[in-house]
């Protein structure tokens, strides 16, 4: 089973649709005993990081989640759900992050070109800097997935896993271990998104 | 670099597409859920479901065909048609869509962007604007076109976007039904007027009226159309391909 870690922020509708279409076994919990028992965990997340982290915090789900991500389960991150998973971030002043991938996230107006806009929105491709991995087995470089974010991580080079450009080099997913994260939407990717979160489902991410 | 991004329009009554449509394949051609689905295989980068029911019977049937879309086609959807309030922000985005449109609703009563974007983010509040020349000046035209306000267009919409708008649709009532391509002019007094994404609509009669308007302003970020697909006198895979290889980045 792969559970959604519900803390109250954001709408789970098409995440759950697409896990569903995917033919995973999906619940939305923010009981602890069920995300212990869970195969894997998906954090979800938008709006801003301070408000979604305090919420994750006053839950107690943030200990769960790293409780859980220390004993190597996979979780994957989505969006502000992503950037949770990073020491800190910096919008609207500095808030701390779970720790679980060294990096900070930073406005991207400090990289992309002034006349560019912001947030950066749209579809973009996916660069693997390296060799693919595992989350991106059933898809190839170049593909396309959706973006809605102004802020991204940064400092992250070691566990970057892809990027987008757009007149800078953005993180678009990192990884560490068993903790992984996208930027995008994989869930309003299309069939590339959805092919994502198979290889999520599935596993083999090690 | 973001590609660009071909989005059509489906106008729904009671549940139901109302311009006729017709595609091979498709078991039901007013069934919103099966064209958004044909779309979405096509190739289409986006959707936007127009609610132009008056009834609650229909507002109901409306979200039912939202949300059983949602279930079933994973691209971002934007709903539009009866905004006015926080409320119907809320209504909508629980059954599936991303990103709201407001027009005659913010007109009336233009807190409803700043009030939106607050709770929800400034991604997903979209202002879409009936714009129309009158005496050479760009009015904005509510309920359906059917009344001009006598605001100024570029100034209602840079209005628009201080408040948290963060997205426009310009549809241009001078070139919309003409099929002759979309309004280059007023496209570019938009661009030049705002810092956030411009969806093209009004005007698309073939291909090529997509690949002049990305050449001649490629600051728009998306043409919409809407019966030029239903009709199937442009097939969404065939203009990506043309956007393509006119070297205009599209999403494959």
């Amino acid at each position: 089973m792969i559970a959604i870690v519900d803390y109250g922020v954001g709408n789970l509708f098409s995440l759950k649709a697409s896990l569903r279409c995917v033919g995973a076994d999906a619940c939305v919990t923010s009981d602890a005993e069920v995300l212990a028992r869970a195969e894997r965990l998906l954090l979800p997340g938008v709006g801003a990081f301070g408000d979604a982290a305090d919420r994750l915090r006053a839950t107690g789900l943030a200990g769960v989640v790293r409780d859980q991500a220390a004993r190597g389960k996979p979780l994957l991150g989505i969006c502000l759900g992503m950037q949770l998973l990073f020491d800190k971030s910096m919008e609207y002043g500095e808030h701390p992050g779970l720790g679980l991938i060294p990096g900070v996230v930073r406005p991207i107006a400090e990289v992309v070109p002034a006349e560019w806009k912001i947030p950066h929105m749209g579809w973009n491709a996916l660069r693997f800097p390296g060799t693919p991995h595992p989350l991106f087995r059933y898809i190839k470089q170049g593909d396309f997935v959706y973006f809605v974010h102004s802020y991204a991580a940064m400092d992250c080079a070691d566990s970057t896993i892809a990027t987008a450009e757009y007149g800078a080099e953005l993180t678009a997913a990192a990884a560490r271990g068993n903790v992984m994260g996208c930027q995008f939407h994989p869930e309003k990717s299309g069939d590339v998104g959805l092919r994502i979160l198979k290889a999520f489902c599935e596993g083999g991410e090690k | 670099m973001i590609g660009k991004r071909i989005i059509p329009c489906l106008d729904v009554r009671d549940g139901r597409v109302v311009k006729g449509v017709n595609f091979a394949g498709l078991r039901d051609v007013s069934s919103p859920v099966e064209l958004a689905r044909h779309y979405s295989g096509c190739g289409a980068d986006e959707l936007v479901f127009y609610d132009i029911t008056a009834s609650a019977e229909g507002r109901k049937l409306f979200t039912d065909v939202l949300r059983q879309t949602a279930e079933s086609v994973f691209i971002p959807l934007t709903v539009g048609g009866g905004i006015n309030s926080v409320e119907d922000f809320d209504r909508v985005l629980k059954c599936g869509a991303d990103k709201v449109s407001v027009n005659s609703g913010a007109i009336r009563d233009p807190s409803v962007i700043s009030a939106a974007a607050k709770r929800y983010g400034n991604q997903c509040v979209v202002l879409s604007v009936d714009v129309k020349r009158v005496d050479g000046a760009f009015h904005v035209f509510a309920k359906g076109g059917r009344e001009d306000t006598g605001l100024e267009a570029i100034s209602w919409i840079r209005r628009g976007v201080s408040m948290g708008a963060g997205e426009i649709v310009v549809n241009s009532m001078d070139t919309d039904g003409v099929k002759g391509g979309f309004d280059l002019p007023l496209l570019s007094a938009v661009c030049d007027a705002v810092r956030v994404p411009v969806i093209a609509s009004g005007g698309a009669g073939c291909i090529q009226d997509f690949v002049t308007l990305f050449h001649a302003l490629p600051r728009v970020d998306a043409g919409l159309a809407a019966s030029i697909f239903h009709f199937g006198e442009v097939d969404i895979g065939e203009l990506k391909q043309t956007l393509m290889q006119n070297d205009i980045l599209v999403r494959g």
